[in-house]
């Protein structure tokens, strides 16, 4: 894989934020109002629950961990969607480019928004609110390992079944996370789902960080083997999301949809 | 580096290339090369097959069966180092319009992997008169400066193979000439190959060495523009494309 294809996806979105602020609300004013309202949600709910519940680092925790996940996700999708946007796939394809050195700019495009989302999210949540991400302790770092690893896969799938369906898909991708958080347990014990979406948890990798999270700032103790295997989970979707988007891919070169893109012709 | 390892023998061979759509042959059979210092025109009416033979060289589209070679690298097996080596410019693939015209220009060097790339655009810069034009987006350009700008963006690796859909089809006649003789300049001098498709048959004829008529998906004639019409008892090239787009059977049989 060489370099410098794979840093060009990368100089592309700079430029793209730097000529148009707009792409930076995401990355910083959604992720800061939605640090702001949860933050006040918590400071209003310490006041009226019992002390010995920590709102802050479970709730507004919670809210920053599941934000900097969404924001991976959208960091693959978005730098994809400028493609479909611009209407660049012949220009883009039509290169010695190879998938890998494309998906792996795309990967590396998102290391560098959500580095700056969690950044701010961090910045603001501690300054303001009092959140301390140490108080989740060494398990911080595996955490957000499990997140990155799942929303780069969540974000290679939606790409490529935005490259599968045609543009307007673009709309089946933006909610996926949204879709994902009830059963990942977000805000609430996953003993609070009922079977059939339990067991859909225990097969998301996101799940294990959110009870642990929880596990943690109650002061219990929650297994790391448990956080091995979401990693584990993660990779795996990652495996099977670079397969499906070289199958979907092929599919396009082989049927002409790579070629007649916007025409939006599923076959 | 584009013009490293280069092979004798023809820059481009397509080979009893074929592709399918469903029930719709887009293609049937076609074979033909292009060697070095030789701009090859493509021509056919609407529908004839060109763009999806465009399509099946740069590799964004695969073919039903056949082989297409460029400096003795399949497409199919060897994609990375056959694009390495071509390039393109098509009027339905103008340049990203929220980039300017240098930042898509760094964009795509570094896609190509061009080394010393400051220089080379600078250099392209020149050559199309688009230094004026260099922080402005390309979504605001006129569509002959987009058409310079995606021309510039076609030199950037100094292919060996250049395909060319129509390139001179938003430019001022002037302009259009100027194009013209700097692309056979770029043949003739530096030994490369053009495939080149256009409507404009006073420019195919001053521009192509060989033309290729296609109708059908299928090779009809083929020559030089400049004989080709007499041999077919037509006075004019664009007489005989108009014979080929309306009785193919026709002169196929002649």
């Amino acid at each position: 894989m060489r370099l410098r294809p794979v840093l060009a996806i990368v100089l592309r979105q700079f430029y793209l934020m730097r000529g148009s602020p707009a792409r930076l609300f995401p990355l910083v004013i959604w992720v800061a109002v939605d640090i702001l309202l949860w933050g006040f949600i918590t400071r209003y709910l310490e006041t009226v629950a019992a002390p010995r519940f920590n709102f802050v680092a479970t709730l507004l925790g919670a809210v920053l961990l599941w934000d900097f996940f969404g924001r991976v996700m959208m960091g693959i999708t978005t730098a994809f969607f400028e493609d479909v946007w611009s209407r660049n796939f012949l220009n883009i394809f039509a290169t010695p480019l190879g998938i890998p050195e494309y998906v792996s700019g795309l990967v590396l495009t998102s290391i560098v928004t959500s580095s700056l989302a969690l950044a701010m999210m961090t910045a603001l949540a501690t300054t303001v609110f009092g959140l301390s991400m140490l108080a989740y302790g060494a398990m911080l770092a595996p955490f957000l390992l499990v997140l990155f690893l799942t929303g780069i896969a969540l974000g290679i799938f939606g790409a490529a079944v935005v490259l599968r369906l045609g543009p307007a898909a673009e709309w089946l991708i933006w909610p996926l996370p949204a879709l994902l958080s009830p059963f990942v347990g977000v805000f609430y014990p996953l003993s609070t789902l009922p079977g059939w979406m339990h067991a859909i948890a225990y097969a998301l990798a996101p799940s294990y960080v959110f009870e642990g999270m929880r596990a943690i700032v109650a002061g219990e103790a929650f297994p790391a083997m448990n956080l091995v295997w979401a990693a584990g989970l993660a990779a795996l979707y990652i495996v099977l999301a670079a397969l499906f988007f070289v199958r979907v891919y092929r599919h396009a070169v082989r049927t002409g949809l790579l070629a007649r893109y916007s025409a939006e012709t599923v076959s | 580096m584009a013009n490293e390892g280069v092979v004798a023998g023809p820059v481009l061979s397509v080979s009893a290339l074929r592709k399918r759509f469903g029930d719709k042959v887009a293609v049937d059979g076609v074979t033909f090369e292009v060697r070095p210092n030789e701009i090859v025109g493509l021509l056919g009416p609407n529908g004839a097959g060109k763009t999806t033979i465009i399509n099946t060289i740069l590799g964004v589209l695969e073919p039903s069966a056949g082989a297409i070679g460029i400096e003795g690298r399949d497409v199919a097996r060897e994609r990375a180092e056959a694009l390495a080596r071509t390039n393109f410019a098509a009027v339905y693939a103008p340049l990203p319009g929220n980039l300017t015209v240098y930042q898509n220009l760094r964009f795509f060097a570094l896609i190509y992997d061009v080394g010393n790339s400051a220089a080379r655009i600078e250099a392209l810069l020149e050559q199309f008169e688009l230094e004026a034009f260099r922080d402005v987006k390309c979504g605001v350009l006129s569509s002959g400066e987009q058409t310079r700008a995606a021309l510039a963006k076609a030199m950037l690796n100094r292919p060996r193979l250049l395909l060319l859909d129509e390139p001179t089809a938003s430019l001022d006649p002037s302009k259009a000439r100027e194009i013209r003789a700097q692309i056979r300049e770029l043949a003739h001098r530096d030994g490369v190959g053009v495939l080149w498709t256009s409507h404009n048959m006073i420019e195919v004829q001053e521009v192509c060495d060989r033309v290729l008529f296609l109708s059908r998906g299928a090779i009809l004639l083929e020559g030089d523009p400049r004989t080709l019409p007499a041999e077919h008892g037509k006075g004019s090239l664009e007489d005989l494309f108009v014979s080929v787009a309306r009785e193919p059977l026709t002169i196929g049989a002649g």
